[in-house]
């Protein structure tokens, strides 16, 4: 890492060029088959506000990620955390995605429908970070439960509060994203604060409603300390039931490139992949909490 | 049959329930009153026995000799017939079910029926000295098929033919793609069967004898003819198979000597065996409840009939295996399906035979296709799951569409053929490169590598940007000039290959009259809808060679691609299939066959991708396209799912031949446990097929283990993988093809 001082990921220079689709899996590629629209900055904000249009930076039919079965992962644009390792770079800005309706996005719900019905699978809002854009979430939440598609939000826990108790009635999964448990290293991975983070997670708890994943990014060097391993686990483990899986998730390389398209310094050049060692003993700091880690 | 039935064949039927397979051939009915359909889990499956293990030891000891100097063995010097050679045994004290195609297990014959230079060709690859004999035979006496038809090919087949335009036409080796019934004779035995020709006889003896006619009298002399010799064949192994099989073991021992009979007389690209096991089940469930048999010698009989089947050789140039890579035979065998009552045709031998793959290991042939359809049972489905994940083995064909044109008693002949058994037969004609008819017309029909004039004079495009428009009504033009070339080339073929290299035992175990397709062929779909597509959307400048020629493209822009589920381009791939279906239609048939065309590519994806030259959208020249109906490598972004709703949107109507689409998917990326990955697969199967989806072809893989193979293929003898249409022992593949195969989509997750 090259400096100690620095916290989170250095922000995309707003004159750089927006760029194309990525070449790598797990990353979402693209948003082939969807009707870009064009608003007067006006009803743009209009359109906005009320949910009904969004910032989209790729769709992709996904099996065995993102939730049970076949998905339909929207990974929406704008992230306020800078991660170090974000492999998805090129979603951390909205004015990179492409303008979509939720409309256009919930016609291609429908259009998958059986495929979801038939592997057990559903919607997935990913990102970025899905709260950035609430009112679009709302609004894509509800046209899917009216499709009685099964629903899951992936989110850093961040913006928890953009997330209304209505909203969370039309969310059958939360894939809460713990990046660390130590506010020192959150704020280091990401830039920003763990408590939101926690608090999101505890009221999710209390609710008892919604059934969570937690995923864990494990990074050698950044996130490995046994400290912060535990203090993830321990905050998992106080939530209770509504955790039913923790996905302890190997650091790779893919984004790399991504950060160099977009202009931005990547710091973990020299960082490897986890050992295959390091992941069990970090999987056996949760599993030894009664969780089913993996 | 006769409304008297003998005491023979009384003793045999004993048991089954009787109706219209009684009195004349209908070995579908004899199914529907007599299967039983099986709703639950693998549990009941037997592991291999001590001699299953040793027959298979026994052979798979001579398989690394045979992989090191491409053949085992082979008789160079007599021409192979039904009963051309003495009985030949892997071990005669261990076999169960006897009979090889030649005298001794690996060794290969010779049918130079097809054509005498493609025996010679592949006898001296092999080290072989052709015995003069066979050769005089064959270039002086007795003219070959081969020869037939460059007697009849107008000069534009053999311009485009020598272009790559038009290739792999079956005009120098054998059409394949027929299935005999094998089923009747076990059913009814050989005496009964030649009785029913001479019927079919005695009703053409009242016609007048036109050319028609006579050309079916003289068919059915042969097809009769070779009923007698496959009776003797089976005398010469001991076994008298006049009349029906009255046992489990007989039936599956009368059904292999029938599909032994025609892999001797015929070297055909694809020697499927049909749908046999269901009705074998019938029969063994006779024994087992009887308790004749138990069920792990049933399992046994089962193994054995596939150790068989895996040995099926034939002899072939290396050329040959260019197209049709890793040595294929194609013994295609359909399992599974729902009948048209809407009880499953899954049978507890569906599971004996896939378990084969277990108790043997992993293996490309016979080639397992699963009918799928989301009614199947859940433990059948289930447990297909499980094999593809354990084994790769498995390809997976629209249960719904395949019956919706042949009924319940379909079968796959090669990849993705459906016909109906023992009632319908196709001639086989390859197919054409799509993108090199792009090209051509580009070019005002010149070639864009030689720069010959192959097509047609006309206009080349003008000017530094290429207009939609104006190129689609160039390809239009283009495409008239290359579907009539094409069905003249494939009636010449098929016209010669009747004359001079007719199925007659395959025909004598069809129906008198039966629905003949013409089966067309297109490569290169996915080029060419990409190629359009960056037309219309973005900007391709053509760059021309100081002839002229476009030799090249710039592309600027961006524009949708093939394989994303998005109509924008899906369309143009739709338009394309519509198109040339149409275009093939006009022309008059030989033997009025319907014409109909596949979307598959076999391995020769390779083969045409190096004979066609840059193309416009942005693939260099040289470079494969992809396999079948796939989408292009990496170009498909939006998940396996994705891409396979994508080329679901091709019309089945359009192209009844059948539409391949083959996926690779690593373990992890199916799930976390074995339990969910076997859920995911059997959802991924489903949803496919019923978003109208045709073929799924499943490797399920790591990328790790394939470049391990390609270092150390002597570790992985039994490595399948599935190619387009069919499975391949991975290390018998070519380096250029193992690359391909490693190179194209491999998802990771889907």
């Amino acid at each position: 890492m090259s400096s100690n001082e620095s916290t989170g990921a250095q922000v995309v220079p707003l004159g750089h060029p927006l760029v194309g689709g990525s070449t790598e899996r797990p990353v979402g590629h693209g948003t082939a088959g969807l009707d870009d629209v064009e608003y007067d900055h006006g009803g743009r904000l209009a359109a906005v506000r009320a949910g009904e249009l969004g910032s989209v930076h790729s769709w992709e039919l996904v099996t065995a990620v993102d939730g049970p079965g076949t998905r339909l992962t929207v990974f929406l644009a704008g992230c306020l955390l800078r991660c170090l390792y974000c492999h998805n770079p090129d979603t951390l800005e909205i004015r990179r995605g492409k303008s979509v309706t939720s409309q256009e996005l919930l016609r291609r719900v429908k259009r998958y429908r059986g495929v979801m019905k038939a592997t057990g699978g559903g919607l997935t809002l990913s990102g970025g970070e899905p709260m950035m854009q609430a009112p679009y979430v709302r609004t894509l939440l509800r046209g899917a439960k009216e499709l009685g598609v099964h629903t899951a939000v992936d989110t850093s826990g961040f913006l928890g509060a953009q997330c209304t108790d209505e909203m969370l009635d039309d969310i059958d999964l939360v894939l809460l994203d713990v990046k660390s448990g130590l506010p020192d290293t959150y704020r280091r991975v990401t830039g920003q604060e763990l408590a939101p983070t926690l608090a999101f997670g505890r009221r999710l708890a209390a609710r008892g409603t919604e059934e969570v994943w937690i995923r864990f990014v494990l990074v050698p060097g950044l996130t490995d300390a046994v400290d912060n391993v535990e203090a993830v686990a321990q905050y998992v483990a106080s939530l209770g039931a509504v955790v039913t899986r923790v996905e302890v998730l190997p650091f790779h390389q893919m984004g790399r490139d991504k950060w160099a398209e977009l202009g931005m310094t990547y710091e973990l050049d020299d960082v490897r992949e986890p050992s295959l060692e390091l992941m069990e003993r970090v999987r056996g700091q949760f599993r030894s909490l009664g969780l089913t880690t993996y | 049959m006769t409304t008297t039935i003998d005491p023979v064949t009384s003793a045999a039927w004993s048991g089954f329930t009787s109706g219209p397979w009684v009195d004349g051939i209908d070995v579908r009915d004899f199914i529907q009153r007599n299967y039983t359909p099986y709703e639950g889990d693998d549990g009941f499956l037997a592991g291999p026995t001590a001699r299953t293990s040793a027959v298979w030891a026994k052979i798979a000891a001579m398989f690394p000799q045979e992989r090191a100097k491409g053949i085992y063995d082979v008789d160079a010097h007599t021409p192979s017939t039904i009963t051309s050679h003495a009985p030949g045994y892997i071990d005669q004290d261990l076999d169960l079910i006897v009979g090889l195609q030649t005298d001794a297990p690996l060794k290969r014959a010779i049918m130079p029926n097809g054509g005498y230079r493609m025996v010679e060709g592949a006898l001296r690859t092999y080290g072989y000295e052709p015995d003069e004999r066979v050769r005089d035979i064959f270039t002086k006496y007795r003219k070959t098929h081969n020869d037939g038809v460059f007697d009849a090919y107008p000069s534009d087949v053999r311009k485009a033919r020598s272009a790559h335009v038009i290739t792999g036409l079956p005009d120098a080796y054998g059409r394949g793609r027929i299935i005999g019934d094998y089923r009747r004779v076990a059913l009814y035995g050989v005496d009964a069967l030649v009785a029913a020709k001479q019927r079919d006889r005695a009703m053409l003896d009242m016609e007048r004898s036109v050319e028609d006619v006579i050309r079916d009298r003289e068919e059915l002399a042969e097809q009769v003819r070779a009923l007698g010799e496959l009776k003797a064949m089976a005398a010469s192994y001991g076994y008298d198979i006049s009349g029906p099989a009255a046992s489990g073991r007989e039936a599956v021992q009368w059904l292999y000597f029938a599909y032994l009979a025609a892999v001797k007389e015929q070297n055909g690209a694809a020697m499927s065996l049909g749908r046999t096991s269901t009705f074998l089940d019938v029969y063994l469930q006779r024994d087992l409840a009887a308790g004749v048999l138990t069920e792990e010698q049933v399992q046994e009989l089962i193994d054995d009939f596939v150790i068989k089947l895996r040995i099926v050789r034939f002899l072939r140039t290396p050329e040959y295996d260019e197209l049709f890579s890793g040595d294929p035979t194609w013994v295609t065998e359909s399992i599974g399906g729902m009948g048209q009552d809407g009880r499953t045709l899954v049978t507890k031998s569906s599971f004996r035979l896939l378990q084969t793959l277990y108790n043997l290991g992993p293996a490309p042939e016979p080639n397992m296709t699963v009918f799928w359809s989301e009614r199947l049972p859940e433990g059948f489905k289930d447990f297909c799951a499980r094999v593809s994940i354990d084994t790769s083995a498995v390809q997976y064909e629209s249960d719904a569409h395949i019956s919706s044109v042949c009924g319940d008693d379909g079968a796959i002949a090669c990849c993705v053929s459906p016909m109906t058994v023992g009632k319908q037969m196709q001639f086989f004609g390859a197919r054409v490169n799509l993108a090199k008819a792009l090209l051509y017309a580009i070019n005002g029909g010149r070639d864009e590598v030689s720069g010959k004039q192959v097509a047609p004079v006309s206009a080349p495009v003008e000017g530094d940007v290429l207009d939609y428009d104006d190129v689609s009504a160039k390809f239009d033009a283009t495409m008239d000039w290359l579907a009539q070339t094409y069905i003249d080339a494939l009636n010449c073929v098929h016209y010669m290959h009747d004359k001079y290299a007719y199925e007659r035992i395959e025909m004598a175990l069809h129906d008198s009259t039966i629905l003949r397709t013409l089966a067309c062929g297109i490569a290169g779909l996915s080029v060419v809808t990409d190629s359009l597509s960056a037309i219309k959307f973005a900007t391709v400048h053509p760059v021309r060679d100081e002839s002229g020629l476009v030799v090249d493209y710039e592309v600027e822009g961006d524009y949708p691609t093939y394989g994303n589920d998005d109509d924008a381009v899906d369309e143009i791939a739709v338009e394309l299939v519509r198109t040339f279906m149409e275009k093939i239609r006009r022309y008059p048939t030989y033997r009025k066959a319907v014409h109909t065309q596949s979307v598959l590519t076999i391995t020769s994806n390779v083969v045409y991708g190096k004979a066609t030259g840059n193309t416009p959208d942005g693939r260099r020249a040289g470079e494969p396209f992809a396999p079948g109906a796939n989408p292009m490598n990496a170009r498909d972004s939006h998940g396996m799912l994705a891409s396979a709703l994508s080329v679901a949107k091709l019309p089945f109507d359009e192209a009844q031949d059948g539409i391949s689409l083959t996926s690779t998917v690593t373990p992890p990326g199916l799930g976390r446990t074995r339990d969910e990955q076997v859920h995911n697969l059997v959802g991924l199967l489903d949803a496919q097929m019923m978003s109208e989806g045709y073929h799924m072809n499943v490797n399920v893989l790591n990328e790790d283990t394939l470049l391990d193979a390609m270092e150390h293929p002597e570790n992985y003898p039994q490595l399948t993988i599935r190619v387009s249409g069919y499975a391949v022992n991975f290390v018998r593949l070519t380096r250029e093809q193992q690359l391909d195969v490693l190179s194209r989509t491999f998802h990771g997750s889907v």
